[in-house]
């Protein structure tokens, strides 16, 4: 016969085996609310993440264990690699490439502008990550939130959380963190350079572009298969015109159910015993180095293509394609405009700032192709 | 190898095979654009 005692009952309760460290993480999860809702900084993950982080540092609740609500989320949506290759379809659905179509060019910013990957995963491993962990952080440097959880959940999934947090918090802060580092690798003679109106681009071309961006991507990268697969998909649904139900489930109802079980299981990931170590300082100031690496790298092959080009680029765009779509191509608009009010470059980023997401991808495809 | 070398050699590697992947599928959009010009009738933009 089980024998009740007031102990025992107390002792089934989560007050006795509550901790510093899960007080803690409830102000962390706390902190990532308010920033979601009073700043608005990418509420549509951040709030699911912080409620999430909020959650599951409550002792003795059934949530992450092997079964457990939050836990089936995490391992049929992350460890399977459904979430995130759902929601490359639902952007791929939402993406525009017309203006990187109209100028080719633009996808070599996109390329150039994932150069704080790299470097942000050689500095990793000189502060003493494991190369798989370094590729995981490096990817920060993309602007890629999905891709960044891919790679992460791939070689390094004990790191998910703080990479994930880390890669959204700077997408946010995108307006911030960019525009010292344009203005000073730019002169204000090439901010002000006008670029000539984008040429029409014909449906045909847009139909083409996904099924030539897969056979590319695939046949060079193909460890970057499901997400190209997913993104290029979800780009053809909008691109034919002829399956609008399609369509409008991939950009709106199953984009946004996946970005809630996403955001949940990303949080789940940060419990106290495994968050609270000093790698997630270092992540988040790597995480940094990655986005100012990245925007300068953009910039600066615009800068060298400007001495080969007659047509100049305004290197502003080259920042662009750190892929925070549309976030970085408005503050390229921004900052030109500071300095000729009729210069319009809003489209012209586009082409860049859409060219980083395949360049993120095709990065992280690089890093899978040599280290899984 | 030891870390540098490596880190040094993904740089190379890594930057280099990301450029030329973006760089070949620019390169076919380019000659799309050649191969079916925009025809004016369709009146579609940008």
């Amino acid at each position: 016969m089980t024998e009740f005692s007031i102990t025992t009952i107390l002792l089934k309760t989560g007050f006795f085996h509550l901790t510093a460290g899960h007080v803690i993480m409830w102000l962390i999860g706390g902190a990532f609310i308010y920033l979601a809702i009073a700043k608005d900084f990418e509420p549509l993950l951040l709030v699911p993440i912080g409620f999430s982080i909020f959650a599951v540092n409550f002792p003795l609740a059934p949530l992450v264990g092997e079964g457990n609500l939050i836990y089936l989320f995490y391992h049929y949506g992350l460890e399977w690699e459904v979430i995130p290759c759902l929601i490359f379809l639902g952007i791929g659905a939402l993406t525009d490439f017309g203006p990187m179509i109209a100028n080719p060019k633009t996808l070599l910013l996109g390329a150039s502008a994932q150069l704080g990957v790299y470097i942000t995963f050689f500095g990793a491993i000189l502060l003493g990550f494991n190369i798989k962990e370094a590729a995981s952080i490096g990817i920060i440097g993309g602007a890629d939130g999905p891709t960044c959880i891919y790679l992460t959940t791939k070689l390094a999934p004990h790191l998910l959380g703080a990479n994930a947090i880390a890669a959204y918090s700077y997408m946010a802060m995108v307006p911030l963190i960019q525009p010292p580092i344009m203005r000073l690798l730019t002169t204000k003679k090439e901010r002000m350079i006008r670029m000539k109106q984008l040429r029409p681009v014909s449906k045909l071309e847009r139909i083409l572009f996904p099924l030539v961006g897969t056979v590319v991507i695939i046949l060079i990268v193909p460890d970057a298969a499901p997400l190209m697969v997913m993104f290029f998909v979800g780009n053809l649904f909008r691109e034919c015109r002829v399956v609008e139900r399609l369509l409008k489930t991939s950009q709106n109802e199953l984009l946004n159910i996946v970005t809630i079980f996403l955001g949940l299981a990303v949080g789940s990931t940060m419990v106290a015993e495994k968050f609270l170590k000093p790698q997630p300082i270092f992540i988040f100031f790597l995480g940094l180095v990655a986005f100012a690496f990245s925007t300068a790298g953009g910039i600066l092959l615009a800068k060298l293509m400007n001495l080969f080009l007659k047509e100049k680029i305004n290197p502003l765009i080259g920042s662009a394609g750190v892929s925070a779509v549309p976030m970085a191509a408005r503050v390229s608009q921004k900052i030109g405009q500071q300095a000729d009010p009729k210069n319009f470059l809003l489209m012209h980023a586009m082409g860049p700032n859409v060219a980083g997401v395949i360049g993120t991808v095709t990065a992280a495809g690089m890093f899978l192709a040599m280290l899984k | 190898m030891d870390n540098w070398t490596f880190g040094l050699t993904m740089i190379v590697v890594g930057m280099g095979g990301t450029l030329l992947t973006l760089w070949i599928l620019s390169l076919l959009m380019t000659i799309l654009k050649k191969v079916f010009p925009y025809k004016k009738e369709e009146g579609k933009e940008v």
